[in-house]
């Protein structure tokens, strides 16, 4: 594969394409091309054989055996929430298992948001946000009256940091931005937005949607110095079925827990029940162990490349890509942030987004088609929907080039 | 408003899908296929009518003429629209009695289409022709 590439990767990390078994597989005869890594990525070995070998060789439940097998997954499980700490930059203990980025949010409005908005409170988002980001507020908004407010984005898909501004005020309580758009791929400045907000008023609490930001950067959270981050598991090239949420200790400790259940007490009695400290009373029930564990391989192994290098590759790529789609008659990309991650959101004249995602799924090309689950961010565009090809740490240039030849396909098949 | 459609059958259909020997050839004649189609009547694109779908949206109007069923429909989606005067081949002006037994689904697996009839692809159009199944068993 390597050899038939011209493009020069800096980082030389095209060689861990071969981690991925299944992009060796065809799709509709086609060699795959998977550009729906946005959507959720590709399995390395490593993380498919972490899982295998938890299922193989010693499962057990965790956290209350006295038998070996059950300490030593134990051990293991709880060795991942110290691998994901040190790779956001976080304490262990600011850490909670979810099933995804979306609990997460749900876990934050649901819990922190009961306990502390009043009605008339205001919590600003984006937007930009994901579906994720949106939805949970507007159901607390239901239930208790809180306002929401929204900040702009211009035509290259910038966030209106002078709006935003204004938006601050009094009854502010939580500011909940996307790190990167899954639509458009900006890349916000949540650094310099933090620090707005800080320097507004500190007891503002900001949420932050990493689910992008984790895949495509390094993030580190002593930097960020957000309350709360989201990410899931899958687009981090791990499992399905865990996802992150990673909240400051004081913030979290303060909150009540958000579903009860074994494993997050400290004392149940019929009169009066305990809880434990965050994070476990957070994680009611038991966990989804393989899935924890395979998340651990998976940070090991994009650790082992290094996020930086992955997005030096993905730069080059997202780069050569958009020379190539701009090459393309009567092709329209949204989103031109200056900074801008892995993901080409893009619209033909005269052919529905949807014409297109079939079209190349019959030439190999794995792409996504649809509103993203950004409905108020098309509308704003004034589009229903757009084809979204993204990119990922296995990506090269010949997907790029099968991508850019099963576009001229469609507009043959469409003239 | 269909016709043209109604007077050609499904098994007709299936073997003009079988004369070609690529992809390309099939989705070429499905695009014609949907250009086929008349447009529907822009007050009839409203959101009562509108089939939930997530990729490209389907509108549909059906009704009962005489026992016959008769609908109307129309996509944003040019293969989408193919797909719908696939659609019209089986059902349109059918007497409804004979409505459950028409082989859709048969029928687009032998033309290699059978994965839009999977509620997998959230084009609107599974939920069409649910729909259609769904007034032929009342």
């Amino acid at each position: 594969m390597a050899a038939q590439s011209p493009v020069k990767i800096k980082t030389g990390i095209e060689k861990f394409r071969a981690d991925f078994p299944v992009l060796k597989t065809r799709m509709n005869g086609q060699k795959l091309a998977y550009l729906d890594t946005a959507a959720s990525a590709q399995k390395p070995q490593a993380v498919i054989d972490a899982m295998n070998a938890v299922y193989e060789g010693g499962y057990a439940n965790i956290h209350r055996g006295l038998y070996r097998m059950s300490t030593d997954l134990t051990e293991k499980f709880e060795n991942v929430r110290a691998r994901v700490a040190k790779f956001i930059g976080a304490t262990e203990k600011e850490i909670v298992f979810t099933r995804n980025a979306t609990e997460g949010v749900n876990l934050v409005a649901m819990s922190w948001g009961h306990r502390n908005l009043r009605p008339g409170d205001e919590v600003i988002l984006t937007e930009m946000e994901h579906h994720a980001n949106i939805v949970p507020w507007q159901i607390l908004r239901d239930h208790i009256g809180i306002v929401i407010k929204t900040v702009p984005f211009d035509s290259n898909g910038v966030l209106d940091l002078e709006a935003f501004e204004k938006l601050l005020s009094t009854k502010t309580k939580l500011v909940g931005l996307v790190h990167i758009s899954n639509a458009l791929g900006t890349i916000n400045p949540v650094k310099q937005i933090i620090s707005m907000v800080r320097g507004y008023n500190k007891d503002i609490r900001i949420l932050v949607d990493g689910s992008q930001g984790i895949v495509h950067g390094v993030v580190n959270m002593r930097d960020l110095d957000a309350d709360f981050y989201v990410f899931t598991g899958h687009k981090l090239y791990g499992p399905t079925g865990i996802g992150i949420l990673y909240g400051k200790f004081d913030v979290l400790n303060a909150m009540p827990p958000y579903q009860g259940g074994g494993d997050m007490i400290a004392r149940v009695s019929f009169e009066k029940t305990t809880y434990k400290d965050a994070p476990y009373r957070f994680e009611a029930g038991t966990p989804a162990i393989a899935e924890v564990i395979g998340l651990g391989a998976a940070i090991d192994y994009v650790s082992a490349i290094g996020m930086d290098n992955i997005a030096t590759h993905e730069q080059d790529l997202l780069g050569h890509a958009t020379e190539q789609l701009k090459q393309i008659k009567d092709l329209t990309i949204h989103g031109t942030a200056p900074e801008k991650a892995g993901i080409l959101s893009f619209t033909m004249k005269g052919v529905h987004p949807s014409d297109i995602g079939m079209v190349l799924d019959q030439c190999g090309v794995a792409v996504r088609a649809g509103h993203h689950c950004c409905m108020p961010l098309m509308a704003k565009l004034g589009l229903d929907s757009t084809v979204r090809a993204s990119l990922g740490l296995y990506t090269n240039k010949d997907d790029i080039i099968q991508l850019v030849e099963g576009l001229h396909k469609v507009q043959k098949l469409f003239a | 408003m269909m016709q043209g459609s109604s007077s050609r059958n499904l098994d007709e259909m299936v073997e003009n899908f079988s004369l070609f020997s690529d992809w390309e050839e099939r989705y070429r004649y499905l695009i014609d296929l949907g250009r086929t189609l008349p447009e529907m009547d822009n007050t009839l694109k409203t959101d009562e009518n509108l089939v939930q779908g997530c990729t490209s949206r389907v509108w549909m109007v059906a009704e009962t003429r005489d026992g016959k069923f008769h609908f109307t429909a129309d996509s944003d989606a040019h293969i989408v629209r193919g797909l719908i005067a696939l659609l019209a081949v089986a059902y349109q002006d059918k007497p409804v009695a004979e409505l459950t037994g028409i082989d859709v689904e048969g029928a687009f697996k032998k033309i290699g289409l059978d994965q839009n009839l999977s509620p997998n692809r959230r084009n609107g159009f599974f939920a069409m022709v649910e729909r259609i199944k769904a007034l032929a068993e009342n």
